[in-house]
C-alpha cells in the first residue's frame, strides 16, 4: 500500500498531547494512512483520532531533544504534541505533512472507510432531482426536466438533469450555454408556490466588450415571466466589477436587450478576499493577549461580519422581490458557483418553510450546492491556517452556514435543526469519512464513482440516533416567510464555530440540556394526559352502558 | 399644570426610526406626568407613553416643509422623533417638556402622585418585602467576629451611610469615629458581604485622607480589626478601584490611598475603573452608534470600540472577579474603595457578591443586593440619574453598568440566575422612572426625612407581584450552575463581553430576535404545570370510576375482565399509541393551548401591564412580546405579527433596493 512509503515512523511512545479543555495526556502516537491516533494506556482516557485531511497546517519547535508539533486543524482547533527525540519528531512531522496533502482524491479516507452502522436509507438516493421536481410539478406546468446535460457536455459543472422553462427546447439550451460563463445557462433554482414567482441562476452572460447578444438567452429568461410582468436580475458583483468583466469576455445583461428586466448590482466578495477575512478572524479569536478594544478592532478588521451582512442583505432582497414585489429573479455573479449559490439558497431559507426542516435543508444543500456545482474540493482544500495563497480556496460554504446560523438565532423556533447540525456540515465539508463533499461537481463525482465506492453523509446523518443530536427541541413548524434583521446590532460572531476551541461551552451545553428536559417533560405529560383522557372516556361510556340496562 | 403650555397637539407624526418613510399620524398629549402619543389609525389606536422623568434630552430640529421635528431621547434608550405641523406648537411642547423633564422638587416626581390602588397596609407590607437585617442574619451575622454597630445612629458619624452597620467586634466606637475622620465624607470601612464558608469578608469605604504622608492610627486599627475578624488569613487586600494615576492625583488634594508601610499586613491593589465622567461620555458615544441610520458593520464595530463601553464593563467585571477569588479561593478579606466609595465601590462589591453567593442570583436576592450595596450605602441615585434638575456632570450610568455586568454573566451562565433579562430591563427603567420611591434621593437619611415609605410605593413589591414575568425558565435551584461561586475562565476572554442590543436598542423591536426562547420556554413550563394538575385530577377520577366499576363487577359477579382489560389498555396505549398521540397533540396544540393556557397568560400579562402602572413599558415592549410569544407558539395565529415585521424589513430593504 502506498501509504507505507509516506509513513516514516508509524509509532512513537511517550508522546504528550495538549488540546483545548482536556488535561494533557501521555500516550503512544500512531500514524495510519488516514488517521493520527494518540492513545494512552489507561483504559478510560479518551483517545484522539484525527483525520489527516482535517490538518490545515503544522508547526515544529525544538527545545533540546524534545520536539513539539503544533497541529492546526481545518475546524480551527489547535493541538500540540510533545515528542521525545528529534528524529522521531521530524519523521512524524513530514509524514503528517505528506498524508494531509494527498494529491489524489481516490486516496482519501472516504474510499477506505467501512461504515460500522447499518444503512437504513442510502443517502446517495435520498434527494433525486426527479423527486425534487415532483414537488413543483404539482403546482405548475410551465417547467420541465431537461436531460440535455446527460453527458456533462453542455455544462461540465451542471448535473445531468436540470429544470428549465417548458417552452425552451434542448437545442436552444445548447445555444444559451455558449453565451453563459462555464456553459451555465439559466436554470430553475426555486419556485415560490404562493405566487408562482421563481428564482433562476446562471453564469454571467458572455457579452464581451462589443456587447454580444444571444436571442435564445433572452427568450429563455423571458419565458419565465408572466404576461406584462417584469423581473429582476441580481448581479452579485458591483457594477464596476461587472463592467471590468467585459474585458475578459464576460459581462452583464444590457437593458436594451432585456427590457423586461431590471438589473440590481450588489457586491459580495469572492475567493481570496473571503479567505483572508477568515484567516484574520480566526487569528483574532485565537489571540487572547490583547485587550477589549483591540478585540473589537480585529473583529472589525477581519470584515467577516461585513461579508455576512452583505450576503444576507442580498438574499433578503432576492426574497423580497419574490414574495413582496411578486417578481421573478435571475441571480448570477461571474461563474455562478459561489455568491450566486449563497444568495439562492439563503433566499429559500427565508421563503420556504421546507428548507428549514432537516430533510429540506439537506435537499437544499444537495440541490443548490452539490448538484449546482459549487467546487467543494477546491474551496475547502485549506482553511484558516493555510499559507499557500492559491486563489481557489475560499470559505464560501462556511459563510453560507454562518448566515443560516444568524437567521436561526433570530428565529430560534422556526428551524427543525440546531446549531450542531450546521457545525457538523462545516466539519464534513472540510474533512470527512463520507464521499458527499468530494469533487467539484457532479461530473467529477461520477468519474470518481463516489456512489459505488464511498458512503454518503446523508446515510449516516439520517439515522434516528444521529438525527436526535441535530434536532432543535424548540421547533414548531412556521409556514411563514421569515425576515431576518441585517442591522449590525442583530448580527453576531458565531461563537459555536469560531470560539469553539477558545472557551468552554460547558455552561451553554448545560443550558441546552435543561431546555431539552423542559420540553421533553412537557411532551411526556401530554402523552400521559391523553392516554388517561381516552381511558376515562372509554370507562365512562362503558360505565354508562353498564348502568343503562 | 402650570408648566404645560399646550396640553394637546393634533396631526403630529411619529417617525419610525428604522424606515424614515413610515410615520404614524396621531395626537400628542402632555399631562402632568407623561407625554402620550395616540395614533389615529382606528383599528390600533396604538399609544406611546413616555414618563417625563425618562426624558433625557429634547432637541428641536430645523423646520422643514412637513413641519417642525422634535427629537426626544429617553434614559431608557427610547428615541422618539415627532414632527409637529406648527412651529408655534412645537415650541410650546418643547418649552413645556424642558420644564417638565427637570423637576426641581421631589414632590413633583411621579411617585408622589402614582397610585396603584393599594391600601395602606399593602403599601407597608410592600416596603417590608426586602429586609436588610434579615439579610445580615442570612449571612450568619452577628457572630463572634462581627457585630451590629449603633455608632451611626441618627446618622451622627456619616450622613450617607445607613444607621445599621456591621463592623468587626474589636473595632470600638473610638476606632470607628477616628477612622471616619480619616476617610472622605466620613465613609469608614464597614461590612458589605460576609462569606460564611471561610469567614472572609468584603468591606467598603471611601478613600483615606492620606495626602502625601498623613496617617491615622484609628484607621490603621480599623483595617487591623477587619483582618482579625478573619482568623483564616493573615492579611487583607485593599482594592482601590481607580486607575493609579487618578488615585495619585487625589493625594495632592489631601486624599489618596493606603500606604502599605503604614498598615500592617495589607496587600494593596489598584484596579483601573474609570470615573463617572469617562463613563458618561462612553455611554454617550455608544448611544450615538446605536442611533446611526443603517450603519455598516464597520461603522458599528468601530463606534463600539471607540466608545470604550465594553472595556469599562470588563474592568468592572475584572474587579469583581478579583475580589470574589480573593474571598473564595484565598480566604482573604477585602476592603474596597474608590474615591467616595459610592459608585465604583458599589459596582464592584455587588458584582463580587453576585459571583460568590447564589442567593443574590435569585429574584428576591437580587433585590436585596441592590437594596444593600446601592440604596442603603448611599449611592447617589438622584444625582447620577438626574431625577431632579441638577448638575449634569453628576449624571453617570453607574447602575446601568452594574445591570449590564449581570446580563453579561447571564449570557455565560444561562442557568445560574432565577430571573431573566426582562427583570434587569425593568429595574433599569425604574431607576429612572421615579414611579416608585426606592431609588429616590441620594441617601437613606434623605429618604427618611422625606418619609418616602409613607408617601410612595415600593418597586420590589411591584416586581414581586409580577414575578411570573421575570422568571428564567432554565433556572433550577438544584442545578450545578446555581450553586456556589460562579467561576469564570482564568484566561482573559475579551470576546465574552458582547453588545447588549436587548437593552440599548430595546425599543427597536426589528433588531431583536423575532422569537424569544425565554418566552417560549416559559409558556411550555406554564403548560407543563397545567398538565401536571390535569394529570392528577384525571388519575383521581379514574381511580374513583375504577372503584365504582369494581363494585359493579362484584355485584354483577362478572369476571374481572373489564378492569383487567383497562389495565392492559393503559400500558398498550402508552406504548403503542404514544408516538401517534404525540404528533396529534402537537397539531392540536395551537388551537387547544390558547384556550387553555397560553392565551390566558398572555392576556393576563398584557392587561396586567396596562393596569400596572408601567404604561410606557406595556405600550412598547411587553404587550408586543406577549403577542409575539403567542405567535411563536402557534403559527396559525401568528400571521399578523410576522407580516408586520416583514413590512418593516421590506422598507429597510427597499432603501437598499433604491441605492442599488
Amino acid at each position: 500500500m502506498e501509504f507505507a512509503e509516506l509513513i516514516k515512523t508509524p509509532r512513537v511512545d511517550n508522546v504528550v498531547l495538549h488540546r483545548p479543555f482536556y488535561p494533557a495526556v501521555e500516550g503512544t502516537l500512531c500514524l495510519t494512512g488516514h488517521h493520527l491516533i494518540l492513545s494512552s494506556r489507561q483504559d478510560n482516557t479518551e483517545e484522539l483520532w484525527l483525520l489527516h485531511s482535517n490538518i490545515d497546517a503544522i508547526d515544529k519547535r525544538f527545545v533540546g531533544p524534545l520536539g513539539t508539533i503544533i497541529i492546526k486543524c481545518k475546524d480551527f482547533r489547535i493541538i500540540q504534541l510533545d515528542i521525545p527525540g528529534m528524529e522521531e519528531c521530524l519523521n512524524i512531522a513530514s509524514s503528517i505533512e505528506a498524508l494531509s496533502t494527498l494529491d489524489s482524491i481516490t486516496l482519501m479516507y472516504p474510499f477506505f472507510y467501512r461504515p460500522m452502522f447499518e444503512v437504513i436509507e442510502d443517502g446517495w438516493h435520498s434527494f433525486l432531482p426527479e423527486q425534487e421536481f415532483e414537488l413543483y410539478s404539482s403546482a405548475t406546468s410551465e417547467w420541465r426536466l431537461s436531460y440535455v446535460n446527460k453527458e456533462f457536455a453542455v455544462c461540465p459543472s451542471y448535473p445531468p438533469i436540470v429544470i428549465v422553462p417548458k417552452s425552451i427546447d434542448d437545442e436552444a439550451l445548447r445555444k444559451v450555454a455558449t453565451f453563459r460563463h462555464g456553459g451555465r445557462f439559466p436554470v430553475l433554482s426555486y419556485y415560490h408556490k404562493k405566487n408562482g414567482m421563481v428564482i433562476m441562476r446562471s453564469g454571467q452572460p458572455l457579452t464581451g466588450t462589443n456587447g454580444r447578444r444571444c436571442k435564445e438567452d433572452e427568450k429563455l429568461i423571458n419565458a419565465t415571466l408572466r404576461a406584462g410582468k417584469r423581473g429582476y436580475i441580481i448581479d452579485t458583483r458591483s457594477l464596476n466589477v461587472a463592467q471590468q468583466a467585459r474585458a475578459k469576455g464576460g459581462g452583464f445583461e444590457q437593458e436594451a436587450h432585456y427590457p423586461q428586466w431590471r438589473r440590481i448590482h450588489k457586491s459580495i466578495e469572492r475567493y481570496h478576499i473571503l479567505q483572508e477575512s477568515l484567516i484574520k478572524l480566526v487569528e483574532a479569536c485565537n489571540d487572547q493577549t490583547h485587550n477589549m478594544d483591540r478585540w473589537l478592532g480585529k473583529l472589525e478588521a477581519s470584515n467577516w461580519l461585513t461579508h455576512i451582512k452583505e450576503i444576507l442583505t442580498t438574499a433578503c432582497l432576492a426574497a423580497q422581490c419574490i414574495d413582496r414585489e411578486g417578481a421573478s429573479i435571475l441571480i448570477h455573479g461571474t461563474e455562478g458557483t459561489d455568491s450566486t449559490l449563497q444568495v439562492t439558497s439563503l433566499a429559500q431559507i427565508i421563503l420556504e418553510p421546507r428548507s428549514r426542516t432537516i430533510r429540506g435543508f439537506e435537499a437544499l444543500i444537495e440541490r443548490e450546492w452539490l448538484q449546482a456545482g459549487h467546487p467543494f474540493q477546491q474551496r475547502c482544500a485549506q482553511s484558516a491556517y493555510c499559507n499557500s495563497k492559491q486563489k481557489w480556496e475560499s470559505p464560501v460554504f462556511l459563510l453560507f452556514l454562518d448566515c443560516v446560523w444568524q437567521i436561526l438565532r433570530q428565529f430560534p423556533c422556526s428551524f427543525e435543526f440546531n446549531e450542531n447540525f450546521l457545525i457538523m456540515l462545516f466539519e464534513h465539508a472540510y474533512a470527512s469519512q463520507f464521499g458527499t463533499f468530494l469533487g467539484n461537481n457532479e461530473s467529477e463525482r461520477c468519474k470518481l464513482k463516489l456512489q459505488q465506492k464511498t458512503m454518503s453523509l446523508w446515510s449516516w446523518v439520517n439515522r434516528p440516533s444521529e438525527l436526535s443530536k441535530f434536532t432543535n427541541p424548540l421547533f414548531e413548524a412556521n409556514n411563514l416567510v421569515i425576515w431576518p434583521s441585517v442591522a449590525p446590532q442583530s448580527l453576531q460572531l458565531w461563537e459555536g464555530i469560531f470560539l469553539r476551541w477558545n472557551r468552554s461551552s460547558k455552561y451553554l451545553d448545560e443550558a441546552y440540556e435543561e431546555m431539552v428536559n423542559i420540553i421533553e417533560y412537557n411532551k411526556e405529560l401530554q402523552a400521559k394526559v391523553n392516554v388517561l383522557r381516552r381511558q376515562l372516556a372509554e370507562l365512562e361510556t362503558e360505565d354508562g352502558m353498564q348502568e343503562s340496562p | 399644570m402650570e408648566h404645560i403650555r399646550t396640553p394637546k397637539v393634533e396631526n403630529v407624526r411619529l417617525v419610525d426610526r428604522l424606515s424614515s418613510k413610515k410615520a404614524a399620524l396621531g395626537t400628542l398629549y402632555l399631562t402632568a406626568t407623561h407625554v402620550i402619543f395616540v395614533e389615529n389609525a382606528p383599528d390600533t389606536r396604538k399609544e406611546t407613553w413616555i414618563l417625563h422623568s425618562q426624558i433625557s434630552t429634547i432637541e428641536k430640529q430645523a423646520t422643514t416643509a412637513t413641519g417642525c421635528p422634535l427629537l426626544i431621547r429617553c434614559k431608557n434608550f427610547q428615541l422618539l422623533q415627532l414632527i409637529i405641523p406648527q412651529e408655534r406648537d412645537c415650541h410650546d411642547v418643547y418649552i413645556s417638556l424642558i420644564r417638565l423633564a427637570r423637576p426641581v422638587k421631589y414632590e413633583e416626581l411621579y411617585c408622589f402622585s402614582f397610585n396603584p390602588k393599594l391600601d395602606k397596609e399593602e403599601r407597608e407590607q410592600g416596603w417590608m418585602l426586602i429586609d436588610l437585617s434579615e439579610e445580615y442574619k442570612r449571612m450568619g451575622l452577628p457572630n463572634n467576629y462581627w457585630q451590629l454597630s449603633d455608632v451611626n445612629r441618627d446618622y451622627r458619624v456619616c450622613d450617607s451611610y445607613p444607621t445599621e452597620l456591621y463592623v468587626p467586634k474589636s473595632a470600638t466606637a473610638h476606632i470607628i469615629v477616628g477612622s471616619s475622620k480619616f476617610r472622605s465624607r466620613r465613609r469608614f470601612p464597614a461590612l458589605s458581604y460576609y462569606y460564611k464558608d471561610n469567614h472572609a469578608s468584603i468591606c467598603r469605604s471611601s478613600q483615606p485622607l492620606s495626602g502625601f504622608s498623613a496617617r491615622c492610627l484609628e484607621d490603621e486599627q480599623m483595617l487591623q480589626a477587619i483582618r482579625k475578624a478573619n482568623p483564616g488569613s493573615d492579611f487583607i487586600y485593599v482594592v482601590d478601584t481607580r486607575p493609579k494615576l487618578n488615585a495619585m492625583a487625589n493625594r495632592a488634594a489631601g486624599k489618596g490611598y493606603e500606604n502599605e508601610d503604614n498598615y500592617s499586613n495589607i496587600k494593596f491593589q489598584f484596579i483601573g475603573i474609570e470615573n463617572i465622567h469617562v463613563m458618561r461620555s462612553s455611554l454617550q458615544k455608544m448611544l450615538e452608534v446605536c442611533e446611526l441610520q443603517s450603519p455598516s458593520m464597520s461603522d458599528f464595530l468601530w463606534g463600539l470600540e471607540n466608545s470604550g463601553w465594553l472595556r469599562h464593563i470588563k474592568a468592572i467585571m475584572d474587579a469583581g472577579i478579583f475580589i470574589a477569588k480573593a474571598v473564595s479561593e484565598e480566604g482573604a478579606s477585602v476592603l474596597v474603595h474608590c474615591s467616595d466609595g459610592w459608585d465604583r465601590t458599589a459596582q464592584v462589591c455587588s458584582v463580587a457578591s453576585l459571583l460568590l453567593d447564589p442567593h443574590y442570583r435569585t429574584l428576591k436576592g437580587f433585590m436585596v443586593l441592590i437594596e444593600k450595596d446601592w440604596i442603603s450605602f448611599g449611592h447617589k441615585f438622584n444625582h447620577r440619574y438626574g431625577n431632579l434638575d441638577g448638575d449634569p456632570k453628576e449624571i453617570s450610568p453607574v447602575i446601568d453598568q452594574f445591570i449590564e455586568c449581570v446580563w453579561q454573566l447571564m449570557e455565560q451562565f444561562p442557568c445560574a440566575f432565577e430571573f431573566n433579562e426582562r427583570f434587569l430591563i425593568h429595574i433599569q427603567h425604574h431607576v429612572y422612572s421615579c414611579q416608585f420611591g426606592n431609588f429616590l434621593c441620594n441617601s437613606q437619611k434623605e429618604r427618611q426625612e422625606l418619609k418616602i415609605q409613607e408617601r410612595t410605593y415600593s418597586l420590589w413589591a411591584h416586581l414581586w407581584k409580577n414575578r411570573a414575568d421575570y422568571m428564567n425558565p432554565l433556572f433550577r435551584a438544584d442545578h450545578s450552575q446555581t450553586r456556589g461561586t460562579l467561576r469564570l475562565p482564568t484566561t482573559p476572554c475579551n470576546f465574552m463581553y458582547k453588545f447588549w442590543s436587548g437593552m440599548y436598542n430595546r425599543f427597536e423591536k426589528g433588531l431583536q430576535p423575532r422569537q424569544s426562547v425565554t418566552d417560549y420556554l416559559m409558556a411550555v413550563k406554564e403548560e407543563t404545570q397545567q398538565l401536571e394538575e390535569e394529570l392528577e385530577a384525571l388519575e383521581e377520577r379514574l381511580e374513583k370510576i375504577q372503584k365504582v366499576q369494581l363494585n359493579h363487577t362484584k355485584v354483577k359477579s362478572k369476571p374481572s375482565e373489564p378492569s383487567k382489560h383497562s389495565g392492559f389498555s393503559t400500558s398498550d396505549n402508552s406504548t403503542a399509541n404514544t408516538p401517534q398521540d404525540y404528533s396529534g397533540n402537537m397539531k392540536s396544540f395551537p388551537s387547544r393551548s390558547p384556550s387553555q393556557g397560553d392565551e390566558d397568560s398572555a392576556l393576563i400579562l398584557t392587561q396586567d401591564n396596562l393596569k400596572s402602572s408601567d404604561p410606557d413599558l406595556s405600550a412598547n415592549s411587553d404587550q408586543e412580546s406577549g403577542v409575539e410569544d403567542l405567535s411563536c407558539r402557534s403559527p396559525s395565529g401568528g400571521e399578523c405579527a410576522p407580516s408586520e415585521d416583514s413590512g418593516k424589513d421590506r422598507d429597510s430593504d427597499e432603501a437598499v433596493f433604491l441605492t442599488a
